[in-house]
């Protein structure tokens, strides 16, 4: 099968800036990935034109064979680092407006979830804790049957049981062909769910391997390994 | 509860020591049906692809068996388990005295050691 995504020579410049520089990537179907890099190394600006949020300054990305556009928006979930929602709004009207949106939404998963983390449907976005809007931003994202799932950031406001639900909602949802993209700074919590984990730095990918590989040939976690490869 | 996963080591090969271990122990015996490779992959809080590789080193090693009709069982073969058990045992002994020895401990001190521990332990159980 094709991949799912490709990057080829992928560049992107803000100003003198250069976010991303002539980056090549595949990402595999099935598979579970980490995109971990140190604060602006550009994992951001690579989500947001995988995306179609951002032109490439230079280069080519294909999902499913197709640039950037409604059709590839169809089929990624994405969930940004910030918040788009409108905080005025009910829980249960934020899950009827991505069932508008979204063809491959699944309104019975996002109530069930909901439940196990005992979120009031009725409840205003506005009264809820900071833990708790990423709790339903990422219910809405991961309640969707696409191909890829981009998620920036997914678990660092949400208290460590919280998480493990996270976690355990990522491994029993997911299809066996749609990815899962996440990027974190929290790798300890996630690594033993990832396949494998790609490293950015300056805008290039340093390290695309599988976890297991990393512990094979430097005898350290993901974690101990990022932390030797990005030293200050 | 996650599984006991150690950081320096792949995850893949603890997970299978882990499922030998359940299997050694009698969680689940010879002839049990294995739960899937989600439900495993979950109890665990893993990754399903790597819960996969591990049940499949099981599977060549021939003490997990897949049906086609009703997933994976363990192996009826009472004697490759047996084996299996003495095979972990025979790894932490090793372990053990490789770590005793460290600690600049001689073969026959270690084994004083061994019995002391196993003459306190027959003392507080009685």
């Amino acid at each position: 099968m094709e991949a799912l995504a490709v990057m080829q020579g992928l560049t992107k410049v803000y100003g003198n800036t250069l976010a991303v520089n002539n980056l090549n990537l595949t990402i595999p179907r099935g598979k579970i990935i980490g995109l971990l890099g140190p604060n602006g190394s550009g994992k951001t600006t690579l989500i947001k034109m995988i995306n179609g949020l951002l032109t490439p300054t230079a280069g080519s990305i294909l999902i499913n064979g197709m640039a950037p556009g409604p059709e590839t928006k169809a089929r990624i979930a994405y969930l940004p680092e910030r918040t788009y929602l409108q905080s005025g709004m009910k829980v249960c009207d934020l899950v009827d407006y991505f069932e508008d949106f979204y063809a491959d939404f699944d309104k019975n998963r996002a109530f069930s979830m909901l439940g196990a983390l005992n979120i009031q449907p009725a409840a205003q976005l506005k009264t809820l804790s900071k833990g708790t809007k990423e709790k339903v931003q990422l219910i809405l994202v991961m309640s969707r049957h696409a191909d890829l799932f981009i998620l920036d950031e997914p678990i660092a406001g949400v208290d460590p049981a919280a998480r493990d639900y996270i976690l355990n909602t990522i491994i029993t949802n997911y299809d066996e062909n749609a990815s899962i993209l996440l990027s974190t700074h929290l790798i300890s919590d996630i690594e033993n769910i990832l396949d494998e984990v790609i490293f950015i730095r300056n805008g290039q990918v340093i390290t695309h391997m599988p976890v297991d590989r990393i512990r094979e040939e430097y005898g350290q976690s993901v974690d101990a390994y990022f932390r030797r490869v990005f030293a200050c | 509860m996650a599984w006991n996963l150690s950081a320096d080591k792949p995850i893949y090969s603890q997970l299978v020591e882990i499922i030998q271990i359940q299997i050694t122990s009698g969680k689940y015996k010879a002839g049990d049906r294995l739960p899937s490779v989600r439900e495993l992959a979950a109890e665990a809080s893993v990754n399903p692809n790597t819960m996969q590789k591990a049940l499949a080193e099981l599977e060549r090693n021939a003490l997990i068996i897949t049906q086609r009709t009703s997933g994976r069982i363990v192996t009826e073969d009472t004697e490759l388990i047996r084996q299996t058990q003495a095979n972990l045992a025979d790894e932490y002994i090793k372990n053990f005295f490789r770590a005793m020895k460290e600690l600049g401990y001689s073969a026959e001190d270690i084994l004083l050691l061994v019995q002391k521990t196993v003459n306190e332990e027959s003392v507080s159980s009685h």
